[in-house]
């Protein structure tokens, strides 16, 4: 494609560092890892966008933002229309800018990714976004008059508060309804401080309020009022619950004092602010030999918690190799830069206790790889005769997450997928049951941020469309 | 916020403790429990309904004063209001028509088997409760369990109520009195539901434990809460609280109850007498 072709400058193919709290510091802090783009670095980085006339980068972000056109703003210094321009189809920049996993997604199109690095569309996010915020007023869009339609919303979450987002702007009536004390589900429970910071949560939550959101929380759909009786006072119902349920390796052991899910682990620490006791009464254990199980974003997050908390030593334990880690690679170097211990090619097979029934060590088995599996990725097998024993005094399980069978559980009519999450139709987001809507990790299993935005969008579109009577 | 209803000490250490709470009130069955904090930086700590009013929008329950957050709730006072009461959590009791049926209450749980005995009663069985305290100074609510029953059964260490005894007395209470229960029902402190087990083992006799492991959300997110059923791993805060008493593992559970342990006697010491000295 001739247009995509730089003609007057020539390609500028390094990116732009982003300045980082120093590894030696933030290992004794729970402060924010990533410190943000300066306005001239900014502007510098933007300026390397080559404003592409079919911009491939916007087919990588599932919720459409028209790239190009928010980073000629920073070029051209106005920032107020830059973050206007992203608002239009993204609720929440200041979270996507900081864990999308973006070289996934909209920096994995990017036409300069081919000849050098792409443009860091990520941190150009969020770097509008928290100019934004530092400006002390933030833009509230046009409002469509009110229809008088109701709709209900179960989870704070990403994917409810954007459908949240969404049809406010539309004129609808919502009600949230969150079971926890805070709002931002996973954002606010899981996703450490260090990484994102829970003022900036409020903050994008506070803004769905101002938009005339009502927020029920210690609300638990289900129990606390059923799906069916939200449907006799609502018009349409949005649920937007999430991937809760923590797995375990069904191996003997797991039940030892001392062996956390990582959402025990890190709601502790992170809703909870275990990490402040005793200021705040929830307690966390400080133990100094730490085995987080697992490879992704959650098992990353867990081990460099547990370095913060003063852990002498953190291991992290995964079955396959480095290049499988699933994990935002970003994430896997900062882990690494910050003393974790990546123990790869290990499967724990048994966790053995103390006389007080507290963990004492792992059976661990090393492992090879063969042929690829259904993922595409090599199969992990044992190596025969290999088993060893690891010391620990503490192990976070951080191997995955399904749906919360509480929703299913209450209601009738709602049929599942194959994950155990909520069925829906990718068009719509519509489930099984007539009126209801869903989207996000309670449909997919544990997944993005961005992707329960993006079901959050589209079931927002459905609804709004039944709601006015166009279906 | 939640304003705080009534909140007194009923018998020395245990409150009553009655929150304003309407949606809870409306929808809470026999069984259940609710996720209280009692200040912006306290703990979540789970508390079983033992009555509530659905009209009045309250709910009320029986805490002991034991840790850190227990001590703030004693605090309070009428007119003021906490931050976190939420709920119902958990399966209800299951309430059907079982014949006989024993309710096998101590401590807190003299309080949050009362609902239970007054479900079962409606549902047309023969209800029997057995009451055991240290003392009698520690019974309350008699009144309101003798009416939901057609007998009670109570054991007192001290003797000065009832059978100078405890729990291990209850079999032979029973059967001086002619009663095989179908089902036994026990809520209160984690050695009164154990030993309750392991007595009704040997006999055969259906026991349903209301579980109370550590918490946090109270909806299945962060399995602290796992119990090992049958052999298999349950979160008691949505598959339980009720469980099998005889397919428990008791040990593992003791185990697991105490972990926290050091750290929460830590800011008892820090926050009392240490302080003055
Ligand atoms: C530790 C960790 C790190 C992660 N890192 C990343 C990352 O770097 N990048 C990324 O893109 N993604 C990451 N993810 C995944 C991402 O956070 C999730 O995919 C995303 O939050 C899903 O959004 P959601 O709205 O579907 O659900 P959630 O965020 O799970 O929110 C669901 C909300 O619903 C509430 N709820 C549940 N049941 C009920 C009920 N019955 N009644 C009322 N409310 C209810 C919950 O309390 C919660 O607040 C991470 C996840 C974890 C756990
Ligand atoms: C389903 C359920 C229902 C319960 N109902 C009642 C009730 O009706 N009345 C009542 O007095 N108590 C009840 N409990 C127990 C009550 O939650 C604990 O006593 C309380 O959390 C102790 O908090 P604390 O900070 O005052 O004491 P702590 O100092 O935190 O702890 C004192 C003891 O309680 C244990 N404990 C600590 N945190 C928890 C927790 N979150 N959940 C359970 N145990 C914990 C500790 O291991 C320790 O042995 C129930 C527990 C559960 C799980
Ligand atoms: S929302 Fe995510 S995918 Fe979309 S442009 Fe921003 S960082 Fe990229
Ligand atoms: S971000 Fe990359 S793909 Fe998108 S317009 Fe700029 S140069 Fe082109
Ligand atoms: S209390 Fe967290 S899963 Fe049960």
């Amino acid at each position: 494609m001739a247009d995509e072709k730089p003609t007057k400058k020539t390609l500028d193919i390094k990116r732009r560092p982003m300045p980082k709290q120093d590894h030696h510091e933030r290992i004794k802090n729970f402060e924010e890892v990533a410190l943000g783009y300066p306005v001239p670095t900014a502007r510098e980085e933007a300026s390397r966008c080559l404003d592409c006339k079919t911009a491939l980068c916007n087919k990588g972000c599932p919720v459409g933002i028209d790239i190009p056109g928010f980073i000629k703003r920073i070029v051209e210094g106005d920032f107020a229309a830059g973050i206007r321009k992203i608002k239009e189809t993204n609720a929440l920049p200041a979270i996507c800018g900081r864990v999308c996993p973006q070289e996934e997604q909209c920096e994995k199109m990017c036409v300069l990714g081919k000849k050098g690095e792409p443009v860091s569309i990520g941190r150009l996010e969020r770097f509008l976004a928290d100019w934004e915020a530092g400006q002390d007023k933030i833009e509230i869009p046009v409002m469509a008059p009110k229809t008088g339609k109701k709709v209900a919303i179960v989870g704070a979450g990403p994917a409810g508060v954007t459908v949240a987002n969404d049809l406010l702007i539309l004129g609808h009536d919502v009600t949230i309804y969150e079971a926890l004390h805070e709002c931002g589900g996973v954002l606010i429970y899981g996703i450490p401080e260090f990484r994102l910071p829970k003022s900036i949560v409020k903050r994008e939550v506070d803004y769905v309020r101002r938009l005339g959101a009502k927020i029920e929380m210690d609300f638990i759909v289900g129990t606390t009022r059923t799906v069916d009786e939200l449907l006799e006072e609502f018009d349409a119902l949005f649920v937007g619950a999430g991937a809760g349920l923590p797995w375990f390796m069904e191996i003997p052991g797991e039940n030892l004092n001392g062996v956390y899910s990582a959402n025990e682990y890190l709601t502790r620490v992170n809703l909870m602010k275990g990490y402040r006791f005793p200021e705040y009464d929830t307690p966390v254990k400080q133990p100094a030999r730490v085995a987080v199980v697992g490879g992704g974003n959650v098992a990353m997050d867990s081990a460099r918690t547990a370095v913060r908390l003063g852990a002498d030593e953190v291991h992290l334990v995964y079955r396959r190799s480095r290049t499988e880690l699933p994990a935002r690679l970003e994430e896997v170097e900062n882990a690494e830069e910050e003393g974790v211990i990546f123990d790869l090619l290990t499967l724990p097979v048994r966790l053995i206790g103390d006389e007080n029934g507290w963990i004492k060590e792992m059976e661990c088995l090393e492992m090879e790889l063969g042929e690829p599996d259904d993922s595409g990725r090599r199969r992990p097998v044992p190596v025969k005769g290999s088993n060893f024993l690891m010391p620990a005094d503490a192990v976070v399980i951080a191997i995955g997450n399904s749906p919360n069978p509480l929703i299913p559980m209450t209601t009738p009519g709602l049929e599942l997928n194959k994950k155990g999450g909520l069925m829906t139709s990718p068009e719509t987001a519509r489930t099984s049951k007539a009126r209801v809507w869903a989207g996000g990790d309670v449909v997919r299993g544990a997944a993005t941020v961005i992707s329960a935005m993006g079901d959050g969008r589209i079931a927002a579109a459905s609804i709004h469309k039944y709601l006015t009577g166009q279906e | 916020m939640y304003e705080v209803i009534e909140r007194r000490m009923i018998v020395p250490n245990l409150h009553e403790f009655t929150v304003r709470a309407p949606a809870v009130a409306r929808s809470v069955k026999p069984g259940q429990f609710v996720i209280v904090r009692p200040e912006e930086n306290g703990e979540r700590i789970p508390l079983s309904v033992a009555d509530w009013d659905r009209e009045a929008g309250t709910v009320t329950s029986i805490f002991m004063q034991v840790g850190a957050s227990t001590a703030k709730l004693a605090r309070l006072k009428p007119g003021q209001t906490i931050p976190t009461y939420a709920g119902p959590l958990g399966r209800k009791t299951d309430i059907e028509n079982f014949g006989t049926v024993l309710l096998v209450g101590g401590c807190y749980g003299i309080g949050s088997i009362y609902p239970v005995a007054r479900a079962l009663k409606e549902a047309g069985n023969k209800v029997y409760t057995f009451l055991e305290a240290r003392g009698s100074f520690l019974l309350y609510w008699e009144d309101k369990l003798a009416a939901a029953s057609d007998g009670m059964f109570i054991a007192t260490r001290d003797g000065t109520k009832g059978r100078k005894g405890h729990i291990a007395d209850m079999p032979a209470m029973l059967s001086a009195a002619g009663i095989t229960p179908d089902r036994v029902i026990v809520n209160g402190c984690t050695f009164l539901l154990m030993r309750t087990s392991e007595l009704t083992r040997p006999l055969g006799w259906k026991t349903v434990v209301n579980m109370n492991p550590i918490m946090i959300d109270g909806t299945g997110m962060c399995g602290v809460c796992r119990v090992s059923v049958g052999g298999k791993m349950k979160f008691a805060c949505v598959d339980g609280p009720d469980f099998d008493g005889h397919e428990i593992d008791w040990a593992e559970f003791l185990a697991r109850r105490k972990s926290y342990g050091p750290e929460e006697v830590d800011p008892l010491r820090r926050s009392s007498c240490a302080s003055h000295f």
